[in-house]
């Protein structure tokens, strides 16, 4: 069948609502979009007008999956705009409660919307019926992450407790020394799952990708530091609009981001781990050699391992920021609102999200522009996903449906963050 | 492999964030054990698999803003036995509901460079402007306990147990002084229905409000309070109402009384 169409009208163990359109003319793939139907909801918009001091709280509404990340950029931009510095044991436990994010996201991806493909299961439940032990692990590491955040930020999902200038309230010592002993079963789940997801077999597909992520000069990003790219981009973060724009096309109600220079680029944990290997601890390091990767990884079906190695990283570092903790005097330091711009960027655990913000001397906001992860991923999954339906035409249809969606899942979008889900159609002609 | 004697459930989303839905995958203590008791028949966040209706319980999550979506929600009252929505966007409207009290045409090109492949209604509208609801679970984002003593419920054939008094008694019963009186932050506690165990006031800031109006509220008297005694201005006033829960009538109300 030279030409054909494949089609998924509703692409699952995403965040959010898309699909996804591959036309095939003469075993060639001569179309491919990615739609995102999810509705907007204008979050720029409505931001102005509204006070400094309440955008981290908005925006966390983004999306579910990643507040943390949303409050990150937005307070750090904030702090940015008034020229307030914040530091010391308020930065680490910002870092902090940004790892349980790490843990609670990641353990979400790899085990119940990643692992289900390369295991051939639709869901987490059928994996529970095969391997219940793995699947009861995978969950405690997931509710130690929450946990996590729940003790820092007051729940999961859009804690309440981060702010411009630090927290509403910070933790004692002894609070968070509760953390150690399950952090410490954390860490040696988080190896033993670096072992499992590197014993799943990968398609070979390596792509040449123009990698972008943060890049700090004494620890492995979450947020602060420039914005690094493997072809060269080394900037600070509110030079970000001169390197970057955003397009918005037709099929999609995401913006899509590329590099003004040359084009699509990726972001993520790929693109962090390439870019920041020797920031990684020594014990993240060895898991990954062991589990075969290389201080580069291109291949994005890869990107399990790649997100257990981070898990690595982020139970190692919680339990790091953990034992070096002194209960900070105060729980924030005073933000004073001038008329300024201000620029804030932070590594969600799907990639670098930008914030940028206008605001007046009165504190209201005047202009917010927001650059998710998944709208800079765009371009590059629509890229991976001709590359491989090039490379592998002669599947049947339903394997190809099916692993389509994996090279999509590869990125572990979140569409309501990008506006907002996908639809996958293969249509070949 | 199909179990016919379970209850199926359905989970579906409209505009939201995904958090409320999620919060079924963060009952981690949980998550087996209700599903060893309930078939998920979609839940296109957590499984490809996808079982026709007609389904015994469907979690609708999210607002209207699309007239596609408008005209979807029917099929799924028509193919649901007991329908519930969960959050802030479902039961309100919910932060992008703030569109509605301005007009959306200008909305558009601050955010896309070509409204014109935009489509989108001019309110963000709760669910149950829509069709008829069974029962609504408030949050932004919802409590998961109140999500596993709903399914609970539903399972055993009883009404789920949920408070529907304020944030205010939540306050007094967990012994957390109170923000407003002593250290005069704005808060919307006496105002707003229970569910978090008044968690922001226990972190030292006022309630913005996460579980929308209580049952019988009085949130004039509270911006009367908050005028004469903290001097808030008009503006402050009009944009505590205006969170996830904007266009709940009550804050509504309030709000545009001070917009005035």
């Amino acid at each position: 069948m030279k030409n054909r169409t494949i089609k998924v009208d509703y692409l699952a163990r995403v965040e959010g609502e898309g699909g996804l359109f591959v036309k095939i003319k003469d075993n060639k793939v001569v179309d491919v979009k990615l739609n995102i139907f999810e509705p907007p909801r204008f979050f720029e918009a409505f931001l102005r007008g509204r006070h400094f001091t309440e955008v981290p709280d908005i925006t966390a509404r983004i999306c579910g999956i990643c507040p943390i990340a949303y409050q990150t950029s937005s307070v750090r931009a904030m702090e940015n705009a008034c020229g307030a510095t914040v530091d010391g044991q308020l930065r680490a436990l910002r870092r902090l409660i940004y790892c349980g994010e790490y843990i609670e996201s990641h353990a979400l991806h790899v085990y119940m919307l990643h692992a289900p493909d390369f295991l051939g299961c639709e869901d987490v439940l059928d994996i529970a019926k095969a391997h219940p032990d793995l699947v009861k692990k995978a969950l405690r590491l997931k509710k130690i992450g929450n946990d996590l955040m729940v003790l820092l930020g007051g729940r999961e999902i859009h804690p309440i407790s981060m702010r411009v200038g630090g927290f509403y309230k910070v933790p004692t010592k002894a609070e968070l020394q509760a953390m150690v002993e399950p952090l410490t079963w954390a860490l040696d789940f988080a190896l033993a799952t670096v072992k499992f997801t590197s014993t799943l077999t990968f398609p070979d597909f390596e792509q040449d990708y123009e990698f972008v992520s943060l890049r700090h000069p004494d620890e492995y990003p979450l947020f602060d530091g420039r914005i690094v790219s493997s072809k060269g981009i080394d900037i600070a973060i509110d030079e970000y609009p001169q390197y970057f724009e955003e397009q918005h096309m037709a099929h999609s109600t995401s913006l899509h981001s590329v590099v003004k220079a040359r084009g699509a680029y990726h972001v993520g944990p790929l693109a962090r781990y390439s870019l920041n290997f020797d920031k990684l601890p020594e014990v993240a390091q060895k898991a990954a050699k062991k589990a075969g990767l290389k201080q580069t990884c291109n291949n994005p079906f890869k990107s399990i391992i790649v997100r257990a190695v981070e898990t690595v990283f982020a139970c190692h570092e919680a339990l790091r920021i953990i034992s070096e903790y002194k209960m900070p005097e105060k729980p924030f330091v005073e933000v004073t609102p001038r008329a300024a711009v201000g620029h804030g960027a932070s590594e969600a655990p799907r990639g670098m999200l930008y914030h940028r913000y206008r605001i007046g001397a009165d504190g209201l906001i005047q202009e917010a522009r927001i650059v998710p992860p998944t709208s800079q991923n765009q371009r590059v999954i629509e890229s991976d996903l001709s590359a491989y339906v090039n490379k592998n035409m002669k599947l049947s249809e339903e394997k190809l449906t099916w692993q389509c969606e994996q090279v999509v899942r590869n990125y572990d979008p979140c569409i309501s963050c990008s506006c907002h889900f996908l639809k996958l159609h293969i249509d070949r002609q | 492999m199909k179990d016919t004697s379970k209850p199926k459930v359905a989970v579906w989303k409209f505009a939201s964030c995904d958090g409320c839905q999620l919060s079924l995958l963060d009952c981690e203590d949980e998550l087996l054990a209700v599903a060893g008791a309930i078939e998920i028949a979609n839940f296109p966040e957590a499984s490809r698999r996808i079982v026709k209706g007609p389904y015994d319980v469907s979690l609708v999550e999210g607002s209207i803003t699309t007239s596609h979506d408008a005209e979807r929600i029917h099929g799924i009252r028509r193919a649901s036995k007991f329908l519930v929505t969960i959050g802030a966007c479902a039961t309100a409207g919910g932060i992008q509901a703030l569109r509605n009290f301005a007009d959306v045409k200008n909305f558009i090109p601050m955010v896309y460079a070509h409204p014109e492949y935009i489509k989108t209604l001019g309110k963000s509208t709760p669910i149950a402007d829509h069709i008829p609801v069974d029962f609504e679970l408030r949050g932004c984002p919802i409590n998961k306990y109140h999500l596993v003593e709903l399914v609970n419920a539903l399972l055993n054939g009883r009404k789920p147990n949920i408070p529907t008094d304020s944030v205010c008694m939540e306050c007094k019963r967990r012994g957390t002084t109170c923000v407003m009186v002593s250290a005069g932050m704005t808060c919307l506690g006496p105002v707003t229905q229970a569910g978090c165990n008044a968690l922001c006031p226990s972190y030292n800031r006022g309630c913005f409000g996460c579980f929308g109006p209580k049952e019988t509220p009085n949130p004039d008297s509270l911006a009367d309070w908050w005028q004469k005694r903290m001097n808030l201005t008009k503006p402050e006033i009009v944009r505590a109402f205006r969170g996830f829960n904007a266009y709940a009538e009550p804050f509504r109300k309030a709000s545009e009384l001070h917009e005035k």
